[in-house]
């Protein structure tokens, strides 16, 4: 598509806010009717209080907005800082063609879970109190993380403008937002890195209502290491879906590069996901795990570190030794499997566990954590549609010389 | 001698506290040592179950009054209408009651946990919740380690419900009005340290009727609300795994980690990129 001959910026806009593709589609519809059942909710939780829509408990305080969709759901936006780093930082080229799409889906992660954070909270319209410092609660460790969350998206967005000026012909801001890139990468990183892990120090003090199998000082380190193949599983599934989904829009290069950059992840993902499993080990022995192992609680932590952890990093060590894409796959979904049983694990399932009462969502909010999901994907696919993400940068944005200045 | 030897011995040990707790607290400052608490005394070997606080405190913050009675094998746990409860337990020694509110610990978790300093510990002592700052995300009642902070969940402008120690009757030199309405004498408000004397004495001038401790004294690093009674406290409803360590300590390390990572990562990584570029560029000179 030659994007110089559209003659102004507003009817540029307006030719590309038009869909492109078919509009009634199964996906679509269902999306749409979540979506507007969402709505509705919302506009009930909004005017009765929380309590009307969400299953309310003053033993566990936290629903499934935020336990799902912020606590796990950040955990998979952890692809982004370790595709960046592969690429950015270790100088791993192979890798070049999924950053884009990675970046993308992070921006878009961090965006609507930020947001489902907000339809949990009690008083939203209080939200800014702990932004323009009128009462900074330093000692907090939500307050780091709301911090790191609000910067992070900031960064994400600069690693993604690139994209943005390109789509747009912004040939000189291009270039000003390309020549950031590294910086912000590497603040980004060490963002995530504190960001992963205080999601995880958000429930150090709640040590009397975890299971002791599950909570650990250690918590923050497990939260860290997991998000990296969190994040990367991830990856793999989004690669592998949008390659089906996204044809039109991928390049040859990219469609070519796939095998050798799924093994690639599938490697990664398999060592980091033994160094995880050595962690959990030796928290297990140092906490004296052996006393509890004994118990339904204890069984069930069986299944989460031998069933969703064990097995899924033997299937990732397998699918590269033998150049099997379809192991990946597999073993990439028990992972992502994994990181939810053990996310909620801790801030839903054992949370209170003495209480001998299963804690479940209401059908409303898993309604909503699903709309805030499909939007998530929908805005994905209107900026793959549009943007170079998955596709080569129009002729004029690639300087192989200066790319490498830049970004090497 | 200009130095008797009581002062010698006096100075020898106000030294000796200081060292201990400089070691201990090594960021307070002076200033904040010198803060004494207020506290309340709930003594339970003297308590009727009358719940005249409960209807004192429901009356005074304008809250439904209390329908049910202390049961035995009921726990009445304090919720978003209602501050502070009385329960009966059955115990070695027959029926014993006990108070269920806000601790007001020296160390709070909820307020450390809070993002906006909505839950804040008052240099007088009390643990208050401000309206003006709360964003309403329920990190207080995650942390507290006694599950006290209680949501309004069902109403569109919620609000954090707990015992507030009567903040603004104490500004005012009052006591909190549960201790007003007290007929029995089982509550008790004063300083945190005569407090604990008084609950002392109390052990020791009546060793048979009492356990001989005071809850509250050490447990999650000490607690504004203490509390004494006839029986070991796991009979009336406490828990004794919440440890001595105060809460926030919990996140101390994790905390701690922040600004080095801040620093030392990004560092490392710049040097990693370049060590990397450096070698690239190197290598067609040599060639």
């Amino acid at each position: 598509m030659n994007r110089e001959q559209h003659t102004g910026f507003i009817p540029f806009i307006k030719r590309e806010l038009k869909p492109k593709g078919k509009i009634v589609t199964p996906f679509n519809i269902i999306a749409a009717i979540t979506i507007f059942a969402a709505i509705i909710i919302l506009v009930i939780r909004f005017t009765n209080g929380l309590g009307s829509v969400v299953h309310a408990s003053q033993e566990r305080p936290w629903g499934f907005w935020i336990n799902f969709n912020v606590i796990t759901g950040v955990a998979f936006a952890g692809g982004a800082f370790v595709v960046t780093f592969m690429v950015y930082i270790m100088g791993m080229e192979k890798y070049r063609p999924i950053v884009r799409a990675t970046i993308l889906y992070a921006l878009l992660a961090y965006m609507f879970y930020a947001g489902a954070l907000l339809l949990d909270l009690g008083r939203p319209w209080k939200v800014i109190n702990p932004i323009i410092g009128n009462s900074f609660g330093l000692s907090s460790v939500l307050f780091l993380v709301a911090w790191h969350f609000i910067l992070y998206m900031g960064s994400l967005f600069i690693e993604f403008s690139p994209t943005i000026t390109e789509w747009a012909t912004l040939k000189r801001p291009r270039k000003f937002v390309a020549s950031l890139t590294l910086a912000v990468v590497i603040f980004g990183i060490a963002l995530s890195t504190l960001h992963q892990s205080g999601l995880g120090a958000l429930f150090l003090m709640a040590k009397p209502k975890i299971h002791p199998l599950w909570y650990s000082e250690f918590i923050p380190i497990l939260f860290f290491i997991s998000s990296i193949f969190a994040g990367l599983s991830l990856v793999i599934i989004l690669e592998t879906i949008g390659r089906r989904v996204f044809k039109k829009e991928m390049s040859a290069t990219h469609k070519n590069s796939h095998s050798n950059i799924m093994i690639g992840l599938a490697r990664i993902c398999s060592i980091t996901m033994f160094v995880y499993l050595f962690m959990v080990i030796l928290v297990f022995l140092h906490n004296k795990g052996l006393n509890y192992i004994n118990s339904p609680w204890g069984y069930w932590y069986l299944v989460e570190v031998i069933g969703f952890v064990l097995i899924p990093c033997l299937i990732f060590l397998f699918g590269f030794k033998r150049l099997n894409l379809n192991l990946v796959r597999i073993a990439a979904g028990i992972s992502i499997i994994g990181i939810i049983l053990n996310r909620l694990n801790i801030s839903t399932f054992t949370y209170q566990w003495y209480e001998n009462t299963i804690h479940f969502p209401t059908w409303m909010e898993i309604v909503v954590s699903a709309a805030v999901i499909f939007v998530q994907i929908l805005v994905f696919r209107w900026i793959v549609r549009r943007m170079p993400v998955y596709n080569e940068p129009p002729g004029w944005a690639i300087d192989v010389k200066k790319e490498q200045i830049i970004y090497n | 001698m200009g130095l008797k030897r009581r002062n010698f011995l006096k100075t020898l040990g106000a030294v000796g506290s200081t060292l201990t707790v400089g070691k201990s607290f090594g960021a307070t400052s002076k200033k904040e040592e010198d803060i004494e608490f207020y506290g309340i005394l709930y003594d339970s070997t003297l308590c009727m179950g009358c719940q005249s606080c409960e209807f004192a405190c429901a009356e005074h913050y304008g809250l439904p009054n209390p329908e049910d009675m202390p049961e035995q094998g009921v726990v009445r746990k304090p919720n978003e209408s209602r501050r502070l409860t009385i329960n009966a337990f059955n115990t070695s020694k027959g029926e014993q009651y006990m108070r269920m509110a806000c601790n007001h610990c020296n160390s709070p978790a909820c307020a450390s946990a809070c993002l906006t300093k909505a839950m804040i510990k008052t240099d007088e002592g009390p643990v208050i919740w401000r309206e003006e700052k709360c964003m309403g995300c329920r990190s207080c009642i995650i942390s507290c380690p006694f599950d006290m902070p209680k949501f309004e969940y069902d109403s569109p402008n919620p609000k954090i419900q707990k015992c507030r120690m009567c903040f603004e009757l104490l500004k005012e030199g009052k006591k909190p009005v549960c201790i007003e309405n007290c007929p029995a004498d089982a509550l008790l408000f004063g300083k945190r340290r005569d407090l604990l004397e008084i609950a002392r004495a109390r052990i020791y001038a009546d060793p048979e009727n009492y356990n001989h401790e005071i809850y509250g004294e050490h447990d999650v690093g000490g607690t504004g609300v203490l509390y004494l009674a006839s029986v070991p406290f796991e009979e009336l409803g406490f828990r004794k795994d919440l440890g001595k360590v105060s809460y926030p300590e919990l996140n101390k390390t994790f905390l701690y980690s922040v600004p080095a990572v801040l620093i030392l990562w990004p560092a490392f990584l710049l040097g990693l990129r370049n060590s990397r570029v450096k070698e690239n560029e190197t290598k067609p000179i040599k060639e």
